[in-house]
């Protein structure tokens, strides 16, 4: 692995905590807010975020999972199917001030998909997004209300974030983009 | 027959950075490839193109639970729909499904089209497809008729029944109902196709799907109606044997699932069956040939059909019928289909 790392588990850990915080003290307090995750690692990271807010907060906040398949703009140019992974919305978003919760932001397009999604399940009062880390390169008029950690990147690298919960092991990495031909052996 | 699901250029190269906000590394892994451009028959689909429809279609069925059960999916895509035989659950079933992917469907009723001036199939597909059409959904009564299509279109064709031929979405749809109440393995469960086996496209892609799956099948009629079936149980759908029998009681004994085909009054005048009568009275699915089924054994029909021929309307209408259920899992099914042909460039 040629990676830089940029966030260690503990990293990861302190900027989960300090997001749930912040989550509750621009609400003030937890009445209406719901936390979805964007599939797959903003799932997780959801759930992460109320299990702390239900740590100092003594409230249990429901979690729910978007799935954005359906809803990309650049299904076209990715040249494999991606394997839908499910929406799960267990509650009403009606009024609800939703908390998006993705791993890393780039371009927007993600959350701008999320968003289309979201209003299709109801009309939240308000939309808010958390993300593990800002990497730049936004192509659309969308910004973090929480961040993690801002890291400057080149387009030629990539972020990479490690969950326990999907990937057995914990970190934040930036890795140069492989060479197309070694990527296509990959995945040829 | 083996023109027509050509395979599509390798195009594994991952995409280039700023299509995914994560960067997109190692997400291969998360995206299987569907590696054909059409579907014409169920034959040529592996295992893991099999388990892609069925996630693919559990996710449709979420979105059908929506109150909206609307998704963006295939916006500005031309779905069109070239029937050249009569249909009411197949076409709407696709208008349906293209819809609730935000596609353009474009109906054609051949009968108030230039079909009926002689256009030849080959012409009316170039036709449709200058004037747009990007997804070719197609039932035709020839057998083979969407593979010449296939050939003469530049975007992707949906086989939806040719001929004697084959049904991939309705084996797809009858799969993702068998599995549904069975689970994702069929070994050792015994399913019954029950009629006219003959004229049926239904039987023969379900041939593939089911002895894929793991399933004892079992093809049952009259023998007039399974001709050349026994040659094909001998040697096995892509080597996995099934059986076939006219003896209707050996065939519905301790079965889990029993799946009635139409006959083909259409048929009738070859005289492969002396009377429809005779016909129910032999081999018609009623409330007591089912009794040497399992207990929680299920009943499907591919429809339409004739109640008090193939199917008694007590069976048909009662509670082990999950015939509803196959026509609500279709609209899902096709959505699938769809997605997977068409969600990204031809």
């Amino acid at each position: 692995m040629n990676g830089r790392r940029i966030m260690t588990p503990d990293e990861i850990r302190r900027a989960v905590v300090r997001i749930s915080h912040e989550i509750v003290e621009k609400q003030a307090g937890t009445d209406g807010l719901v936390l979805v995750g964007i599939q797959r690692r903003g799932v997780p990271l959801a759930r992460r975020l109320a299990d702390a807010i239900g740590e100092h907060e003594g409230v249990r906040l429901p979690v729910g999972a978007l799935d954005i398949t359906f809803y990309r703009d650049d299904l076209s140019l990715v040249a494999q199917q991606p394997l839908v992974k499910g929406t799960d919305i267990p509650f009403d978003l009606n009024a609800a001030t939703v908390v998006l919760v993705d791993d890393v932001l780039y371009t927007g397009r993600t959350i701008r998909s999320a968003m289309d999604a979201l209003v299709d399940f109801g009309r939240p009062e308000a939309i808010r997004l958390a993300v593990l880390v800002d990497r730049g390169h936004r192509e659309l008029p969308i910004r973090a209300d929480h961040v993690g950690k801002n890291v400057p990147t080149s387009r030629e690298e990539i972020v990479k974030v490690r969950l326990e919960e999907i990937d057995g092991e914990e970190g934040v990495d930036i890795e140069r983009l492989a060479p197309v031909a070694g990527v296509a052996g990959v995945a040829g | 027959m083996s023109v027509g699901l050509e395979r599509e250029p390798s195009q594994a190269v991952e995409p280039a950075s700023g299509q995914s906000d994560s960067g997109g590394a190692g997400r291969a892994a998360e995206r299987p490839t569907w590696p054909h451009r059409h579907l014409l028959d169920t034959d040529v689909l592996t295992g893991g193109d099999v388990e892609l429809v069925m996630a693919t279609a559990d996710a449709m069925k979420q979105v059908l639970a929506r109150p909206i059960p609307t998704v963006p999916a295939l916006r500005g895509r031309n779905v069109t729909l070239l029937f050249y035989e009569a249909s009411t659950r197949t076409r709407v079933s696709f208008e349906v499904a293209g819809k609730n992917l935000s596609a353009n469907v474009v109906n054609i009723a051949t009968a108030a089209s230039s079909v009926t001036k002689g256009e030849s199939l080959v012409d009316t597909v170039r036709t449709l497809e200058a004037l747009g059409a990007q997804l070719l959904v197609i039932r035709h009564g020839v057998s083979g008729a969407p593979y010449l299509a296939a050939r003469h279109f530049g975007g992707h064709i949906v086989n939806a029944g040719d001929g004697w031929h084959a049904h991939p979405t309705q084996a797809l749809l009858d799969l993702y109902t068998i599995r549904e109440r069975l689970g994702q393995s069929l070994a050792g469960r015994k399913v019954v196709v029950l009629g006219d086996v003959l004229h049926s496209r239904v039987a023969r892609s379900n041939v593939w799907t089911l002895t894929a799956a793991g399933a004892d099948l079992w093809l049952c009629g009259p023998a007039t109606l399974l001709r050349g079936f026994e040659a094909w149980a001998r040697v096995g759908a892509a080597g996995r044997r099934f059986t076939v029998t006219s003896d209707v009681n050996a065939a519905l004994r301790d079965a889990d699932v029993v799946m009635a085909l139409r006959v083909q009054r259409e048929r009738m005048a070859s005289a492969l069956v002396p009377s429809l009568r005779e016909y129910a009275a032999r081999f018609g699915l009623t409330a007591e040939r089912l009794e040497l089924a399992r207990p929680e054994a299920f009943v499907m029909h591919p429809g339409p059909m004739n109640e008090g021929v193939e199917i008694a309307p007590a069976v048909a209408e009662g509670p082990r019928s999950v015939i509803t259920t196959q026509v609500a899992n279709g609209v899902a099914v096709r959505m699938a289909v769809l997605q997977l042909l068409a969600g990204r460039v031809a």
